[in-house]
C-alpha cells in the first residue's frame, strides 16, 4: 500500500525516541546521571538513544594513543640526579620526519669549545602548522618528544600564543607517564630501563668503575601509581609491575670496542654514500 | 567483456598485458617502442599517432576503462614532459600504461577526449598545472587555478612564494633551527609573488560578467544577464562555492530554460591546496598524513592506497619483505570500517540533499563517532589517522580501549578492544544499517525523488572513467578489490555489488549493500586478527626507517576507496641507490574523475535534482581539488 | 547547558538578603552581552577537513546547541558566527570576504584549525592563504589539525567569554554602534596572484621597481592601507601585528607561554568592576562631603 515505507520510517524515528527512555530505565536511571561509572556504559557499544556528551561538565577523556600538539619530556625536579634536564638531545630527527616542517631546533654547543652537546638551546614548534600526525613521538630515539592530550588550547591572539617554546613545550616525564600508563610502561620495556638512555648508560658506567652508586630500577613506581590512582583509572597492572633488570639485553651494554667499531663502519658507510649520490638519475 | 560493441576482435581483447604491448609494437613499428627506463613499463607512443592507436588500444585490445592521465615534467632528465596513461579493461586485469613524450617548451600532445570523455578534466588538469596544451580537447582551459595565473605550478622550475629548498627536511629546521614565519621572508607580508610583467590596470575587474568570465559556457552571459533585453529563455545560476549542499566549497555554474537544466559547469580548485606539489617536496614518509587530508572522511583508505604503491617501487629493490599477514588484515579491517563511515555519510548527506533534513545524518554520525572512537584509540586520531606505514603499521591494536583523565571533569571509559570490535561488527553496525534500510528504502517520497533522476549508461559511466559507486550503479561490476585485487581480498568472501538502472535509487542500493558486504568482510576479518595476535606487524620485524630510500622506477597503486578508485601514480629518481623525496606524485582522485560525467547527468533535469545528483556521486572536496 | 540567570545577577550593589533570590540586578552590558552570547548563530559553511569536525559538533553527541549556537545558518544575513573550518585557498578568499561583508553585526569570525589560524600544513602551497587573519579580523583561534569536537566547544565557549568581557559603554567593543556606516572589508582580486587592495600601493611600486630592472624592495615594511576599510580596531592591530616586520632574535625571546585564554575577559572584567567601585566610592565620598 502506498504509504507504508513512509511509515515504517516514522515508526523507526519513534522507535529511537522511546529507547533513549527505555534505555534509562534498563539502566535504572543511572545511564543518564553524571557520574563517572555511567559514563562508560553511556559512551559504549550496548548504549542507545541519546548520547550527547555535557561537555564542559563532563569530557570524553582521550584514549591514551591521542595526539594532540607535541611536547617534551624533562626530567622531574625530584630526580635525584637530572632534575630538570631534557631528555632531547637535539638529535634533530624530529625535525627531519617532521612532514609541514613545524619543528625547530637550535642544537646547543658548548660556551667553551663550540663543540656541539647533546642537548637544545631553543626549541620551537608552531601550532599553526602542525598537523597532528604524531612522527615527531614515533622516531625519537629518546622518547623525548610526545604527544600530548591536551585539546583545550584556544586563543583571542595567535600570534603571541602559537609558537611554542621550549619553556612553553617543556612537561615533566610523571605528566606523561599520568597521561599514558601503558604506553610509557612500553616504551619502558623497549628501553631496558625507567631512566632516560643516557642516565642509564651514565649509571652503569658509575657502577662498572666504582660501584658507588646502585641502579634505581623501580624509581618511578611512586609516580605511576599515584598518576594513575588520580586519574580515576584503575592502575594498570602491567604498570605496577617490577621494571625488569637494567642488565643484558639493551644496545648499550656492548664494551667500548664494539661500539667503536660500529661507528668507524657506520662512517665509512656514509662516505660511500655521499660519493655514490652525486650522479642523479 | 560481454559488451561485443566494444570489442570486435574477440582474440585481442584476451590477450595479457605482455602480448598487447607486444601486438602494439610488432603492428606499429615506428611509433611504439617500449619504455626500458629502470624500474618502467609500458610503452611510449610517437604522439602524432597517439589518438589513433589509443583508438585501438580501446577498441581492439579491449582497455575500455582509462583510469589515470598525468604529465610528468622530467627537468634535467631529458628535459622532456611525458603523458603517462593507465588503461584497464572492466573485465579486469592490469593495466595497459602508455606514455607520450613532448619538449618542455610549447608542450602539445593531441588529446585523447575524443576516445576517453574520462580524459577531459585530466587533461585540463594537465595544462593547468603543467602547461601542456591538448590540440582537439573541446573546452582547454584552467581547472583548479583561475584563469589568468601565472605559471604553471607543477613544472618543476615554477617556485611557490614560500619556496624555501627543492626537497625535505629544510636545512633551517636543524640544527640553527631559529623560528620564523613564513611570511615574514615575503615582501607583501602573504603569500603571494608576483611576475615581474604584471598588468595592475586589469585586475580590477569586479563586474558581474567577471565572475562567469573564463568558464567557457558555450552561452553569452551578458546577453542573458542583461536586463533590458529581457530574455526569457534562458538564465545562468551560479551555485556555490559557499552552498549548503555542493558538499563543500564546489561551484556549479547551470544555464536553465526554465526549471529545465540545458548545460551545467562544474567549477572547482577552491580547495586546491597544492597536494602534489607539497608531496614532490615531502619525502615518502611525510606524504602519509598528507594523504589523510585527501578524502578526509576516510583516511584509513587513503593511506593503503599509498603504502601499496610505495611497496610497490620498494619491492623492485633488494632486500624487500612483504607485510605481514596480521599487518594485511588489520589494514582490510580499517580500510573496511573506514567505508562503512563513508557510505553512512554519502547516504546521509544525499538524503540531506533531497529533503530528509538531518534525521538520518544525525543517526548515522551517531554510528560514525564510535567507529572514529575506536580509530581514536587504535592510531590515535578520529580524522586523520596516519596509521599505515610503509611494509607495516603505526602500531598494532591496544589490548584494551582505555582513556586515563587528564582534564577537570575528564570521564574515563575502559574497554576491551576485541570485545568493544566485536560487538560493534556484530550487533550495532549491522542494527545500523537495517535502520538505515528500514527508514528508507522502501520510503516512497525517496523512491518517487530518486528513481530515473540523474541516469548515467552503462557505456557513458565506462567512457568517462567513472569509478565506484557511480560505475557499479550503471551496471559495471567492478571493483577494484575483485578486477585486480591486492591485499587478502582474494581470499575473503564478499560479492560486488552491482545495480543496473544507473540512476540516484541505483546508487543508493549499491552503497547500502557494500555496507552490508563491509560487514561481512568485517566478520571474516575478527577470527584472522585472533590467530594472528601476536604476530609482528612490521614486515622487517622492526619498525621501518625514517627516511627509507625507494628504488628508481614508477608505480600505479589503487585501491577501492568509499568513493571509487584511488589511484597514486609515484615516479622515483636519484642515484642507483634510489630517492628519498618522489619525483613524481599523483593522486587519480576518484571524486575529482567522477565529476567529468556531471555535465551529461544533469542534462534535461530539474534544478533541484542537481543537488540530489550531485550528492549521489558522493564527492569529497579535499580530494577532488587536493 | 542551562542559561543560568543567576550569573547575570553579579553586582556590586547590596541586595537586601531576604530579597537575594528574588530581584536580580544587572547592568546594562552583562544584560547585553547575555543576550548576545547566547543567540551566536553559526554560518553553514565548510571549508574542508574542519568542517567534518564541526559538523560532528553540530551533530548529537556534542551538540553546540546547548551553548545557544542554535542552528546553523546557511545564508550570511542570519548568521553572528563565522567558524573558518579549513584551508583557506587565494581562490575561495574571495567568496569568504564577500560572505563576512554581508553578515550583519555584531559578527564574530572563529578560525578553526592550524589552516585558518595560520596557514597549516598547506601553509607552502601557491593556492593557500596563511592564515584568515591576513584578510579578516578574527576573534578566536582554535588550533589542531583538525581540532576534535570539544577542542572546538572549548574554543567557542572563549568566545562566548570573550564577549562577556565587553562593555557596551566602551566604543572598540560595540563599533557598529559608532557613527556613519561601516566600509566592507576590500574584497581580494585574483590577478596573476591574489591581491589585496590593501596592499595595492606597495603592489604598484614593486612592479615599477621590477620593470626598471631594480631590485625588489627587500626590506619588509608595513602594507600601505589604501582603503581605511574597517571599522573595528581589531582589524587593524591584528593587521599591524600581522605584517610588523619581527626579527626572529624578538620571536625568539619574547614568547609569553600562553595560558587559559579567557583569564584575560575576566581581568578585564575584574577591573571594569573595581572601577565601577572606585567611582561609587568617590561618589559617596562626595556626597558625604557635601552633606558636611
Amino acid at each position: 500500500m502506498y504509504g507504508t515505507g513512509l511509515a515504517k520510517g516514522l515508526l523507526l524515528t519513534l522507535r529511537h525516541f522511546v529507547e533513549s527512555y527505555a534505555d534509562d530505565i534498563r539502566y535504572g536511571f543511572r545511564k543518564y546521571h553524571h557520574s563517572t561509572d555511567n559514563f562508560a556504559i553511556r559512551q559504549g557499544t550496548k548504549t542507545k538513544g541519546v548520547i550527547t556528551v555535557q561537555y564542559p561538565d563532563e569530557k570524553v577523556a582521550v584514549p591514551e594513543r591521542f595526539r594532540f600538539l607535541p611536547f617534551l619530556i624533562v626530567e622531574d625536579e625530584d630526580h635525584p640526579t637530572r632534575a630538570g634536564k631534557d631528555w632531547c638531545t637535539s638529535c634533530g630527527i624530529c625535525a627531519k620526519v617532521c612532514p609541514p616542517q613545524c619543528i625547530w631546533i637550535v642544537r646547543g654547543s658548548d660556551p667553551n669549545t663550540g663543540r656541539p652537546v647533546p642537548d637544545p638551546e631553543a626549541f620551537f614548534i608552531d601550532i599553526d602548522i602542525c598537523m597532528n600526525c604524531g612522527y615527531c613521538a614515533e622516531y625519537c630515539p629518546f622518547d623525548a618528544i610526545k604527544m600530548d592530550h591536551d585539546y583545550e588550547l584556544a586563543s583571542y591572539n595567535r600570534t603571541t600564543h602559537h609558537i611554542h617554546d621550549k619553556k612553553r613545550l617543556s612537561k615533566p616525564n610523571s605528566y606523561w607517564r599520568g597521561i599514558a600508563p601503558t604506553r610509557a610502561y612500553e616504551e619502558m620495556l623497549a628501553r631496558g630501563t625507567w631512566e632516560h638512555k643516557d642516565a642509564a648508560k651514565e649509571a652503569r658506567r658509575g657502577t662498572a668503575s666504582s660501584r658507588s652508586q646502585p641502579p634505581r630500577p623501580a624509581s618511578a613506581q611512586p609516580a605511576v601509581a599515584e598518576a594513575a590512582a588520580a586519574s580515576e583509572a584503575s592502575a594498570p597492572a602491567e604498570a605496577t609491575a617490577p621494571a625488569p633488570s637494567v642488565e643484558g639485553a639493551t644496545p648499550w651494554s656492548e664494551d667500548d670496542a664494539k661500539r667503536e667499531e660500529r661507528r668507524r663502519k657506520a662512517l665509512e658507510r656514509k662516505a660511500r654514500r655521499a660519493a655514490k649520490r652525486g650522479t642523479a638519475f | 567483456m560481454d559488451n561485443p560493441a566494444l570489442a570486435p576482435e574477440r582474440q585481442l581483447d584476451a590477450t595479457t598485458i605482455d602480448e598487447a604491448t607486444a601486438y602494439l609494437q610488432s603492428e606499429y613499428a615506428g611509433a611504439v617502442t617500449a619504455d626500458d627506463r629502470e624500474g618502467y613499463q609500458g610503452v611510449i607512443i610517437d604522439r602524432a599517432r597517439l589518438v589513433e592507436i589509443a583508438r585501438v588500444i580501446r577498441d581492439d585490445l579491449g582497455f575500455d576503462y582509462l583510469s589515470s592521465a598525468t604529465a610528468v615534467d622530467y627537468l634535467g632528465a631529458g628535459d622532456h614532459m611525458e603523458m603517462v596513461y593507465h588503461a584497464y579493461r572492466t573485465s579486469g586485469g592490469g593495466a595497459l600504461v602508455f606514455k607520450a613524450q613532448a619538449d618542455r617548451e610549447n608542450t602539445e600532445i593531441p588529446s585523447l577526449v575524443s576516445v576517453w570523455s574520462g580524459a577531459d578534466f585530466q587533461e585540463r588538469e594537465a595544462w593547468d598545472l603543467m602547461g601542456i596544451r591538448f590540440p582537439g580537447h573541446p573546452n582547454l582551459k584552467r581547472i583548479l587555478m583561475w584563469e589568468g595565473f601565472h605559471g604553471h605550478p607543477l613544472r618543476k622550475d615554477w617556485r611557490e612564494a614560500y619556496y624555501e629548498e627543492e626537497q625535505k627536511p629544510f636545512d633551517s629546521r636543524w640544527p640553527g633551527g631559529h623560528v620564523h614565519r613564513a611570511e615574514e621572508k615575503n615582501v607583501f607580508g602573504k603569500n603571494v609573488s608576483y611576475p615581474p610583467e604584471i598588468d595592475l590596470n586589469r585586475l580590477m575587474d569586479t563586474s558581474e560578467s567577471a565572475v562567469y568570465q573564463s568558464l567557457g559556457l558555450g552561452v553569452d552571459v551578458e546577453r542573458i544577464m542583461d536586463k533590458d533585453g529581457f530574455e526569457t529563455n534562458e538564465l545562468v545560476v551560479n551555485m556555490g562555492p559557499h552552498h549548503p549542499s555542493t558538499h563543500g566549497v564546489f561551484r556549479m555554474v547551470l544555464t536553465v530554460d526554465g526549471e529545465t537544466v540545458t548545460s551545467l559547469e562544474p567549477v572547482m580548485g577552491y580547495l586546491h591546496r597544492n597536494h602534489e606539489k607539497i608531496g614532490e617536496r615531502n619525502t615518502y614518509l611525510h606524504n602519509i598524513p598528507f594523504t589523510d587530508r585527501l578524502d578526509y572522511i576516510s583516511s584509513m583508505g587513503n593511506n593503503h592506497g599509498y603504502v601499496l604503491a610505495v611497496e610497490q617501487l620498494m619491492s623492485m629493490g633488494r632486500r624487500y619483505n612483504p607485510p605481514t599477514y596480521r599487518c594485511e588484515a588489520l589494514r582490510v579491517m580499517m580500510v573496511e570500517l573506514s567505508r562503512i563511515v563513508n557510505h553512512l555519510w554519502a547516504i546521509g548527506f544525499w538524503l540531506n540533499d533531497i529533503g530528509a533534513f538531518f534525521t538520518p545524518v544525525l543517526y548515522f554520525v551517531q554510528e560514525r563517532e564510535r567507529i572514529l572512537d575506536f580509530f581514536e584509540a587504535v592510531a590515535g586520531s578520529r580524522m586523520m589517522c596516519n596509521y599505515m606505514r610503509f611494509g607495516g603499521l603505526f602500531a598494532d591494536l591496544p589490548e584494551r580501549i582505555k582513556s586515563v583523565s587528564n582534564l577537570t571533569n575528564d570521564r574515563v571509559r575502559d574497554y576491551n578492544t576485541m570485545q568493544f570490535l566485536t560487538e560493534m561488527i556484530n550487533e550495532r553496525i549491522p542494527r545500523t544499517i537495517d535502520d538505515l534500510e528500514r527508514l528508507l528504502t522502501q520510503n516512497e517520497i525517496l523512491l518517487e525523488r530518486s528513481i530515473g533522476v540523474g541516469v548515467l549508461s552503462r557505456d557513458d559511466a565506462i567512457n568517462y572513467s567513472a569509478a565506484g559507486p557511480l560505475l557499479r550503479g550503471s551496471g559495471v561490476a567492478y571493483d577494484i578489490r575483485r578486477a585486480e585485487p591486492y591485499s587478502i581480498y582474494p581470499e575473503l568472501d564478499f560479492d560486488v555489488a552491482v545495480e543496473e538502472e544507473g540512476d540516484m535509487y541505483a546508487r543508493y542500493r549499491v552503497r547500502v549493500a557494500e555496507l552490508r558486504e563491509s560487514v561481512r568482510i568485517l566478520k571474516q576479518i575478527l577470527p584472522r586478527l585472533e590467530a594472528t595476535a601476536g604476530e609482528s606487524i612490521w614486515a622487517d620485524g622492526k619498525p621501518g626507517a625514517y627516511a627509507p630510500r625507494i628504488p628508481h622506477g614508477e608505480a600505479y597503486g589503487r585501491v577501492e576507496n568509499g568513493k571509487g578508485e584511488l589511484g597514486y601514480y609515484l615516479v622515483s629518481a636519484g642515484g642507483r641507490g634510489g630517492s628519498a623525496n618522489p619525483w613524481r606524485y599523483h593522486v587519480r582522485a576518484p571524486s575529482f574523475i567522477n565529476l567529468t560525467p556531471m555535465g551529461i547527468m544533469s542534462r534535461g533535469y530539474k534544478v533541484a535534482d542537481i543537488v540530489g545528483i550531485l550528492g549521489s556521486i558522493d564527492i569529497v572536496l579535499g580530494e577532488t581539488d587536493r | 547547558m542551562e542559561l543560568n540567570l543567576q550569573e547575570l545577577n553579579q553586582t556590586e550593589f547590596p541586595v537586601p538578603a531576604e530579597l537575594e533570590n528574588n530581584i536580580a540586578i544587572t547592568s546594562l552590558s552583562q544584560l547585553y552581552n547575555w543576550g548576545r552570547r547566547n543567540s551566536m548563530w553559526p554560518m553553514l559553511f565548510g571549508l574542508a577537513c574542519c568542517a567534518i569536525e564541526m559538523i560532528a559538533t553540530a551533530a548529537s553527541r556534542f551538540d553546540f546547541s546547548r551553548f545557544g549556537f542554535e542552528v546553523m545558518r546557511a545564508t550570511p544575513r542570519q548568521a553572528d558566527l563565522m567558524i573558518v573550518s579549513g584551508t583557506v585557498t587565494k581562490k575561495m578568499v574571495v567568496p569568504i570576504v564577500r560572505l563576512y561583508n554581508q553578515m550583519p553585526e555584531p559578527k564574530y569570525v572563529l578560525a578553526m584549525g592550524a589552516c585558518a589560524s595560520g596557514g597549516g600544513p598547506f601553509k607552502e602551497g601557491y593556492n593557500v592563504v596563511s592564515g584568515m587573519d591576513k584578510y579578516l579580523p578574527v576573534d578566536v583561534y582554535v588550533p589542531g589539525c583538525p581540532p576534535t569536537p570539544q577542542a572546538l566547544l572549548y574554543g567557542m565557549i572563549a568566545l562566548q567569554r570573550k564577549i562577556d568581557g565587553q562593555s557596551i559603554a566602551n566604543g572598540d567593543d560595540v563599533p557598529w554602534y559608532g557613527v556613519g556606516t561601516a566600509e566592507p572589508t576590500p574584497v581580494p582580486v585574483l590577478g596573476a596572484d591574489i591581491i589585496d587592495p590593501r596592499q595595492m600601493d606597495m603592489i604598484r611600486r614593486q612592479a615599477e621597481a621590477a620593470a626598471n630592472n631594480a631590485p625588489a624592495i627587500g626590506a619588509r615594511e608595513l602594507p600601505a592601507i589604501t582603503q581605511v576599510a574597517v571599522t573595528r580596531t581589531a582589524v587593524e592591530s591584528a593587521a599591524v601585528a600581522e605584517a610588523a616586520p619581527v626579527s626572529s632574535d624578538a620571536l625568539t625571546f619574547e614568547l609569553p607561554t600562553g595560558g587559559v585564554p579567557w583569564t584575560e575577559a575576566e581581568d578585564i572584567r575584574e577591573k571594569r568592576r573595581l572601577r565601577a567601585l572606585a567611582r561609587k566610592a568617590l561618589r559617596a565620598t562626595r556626597r558625604a562631603a557635601e552633606e558636611e
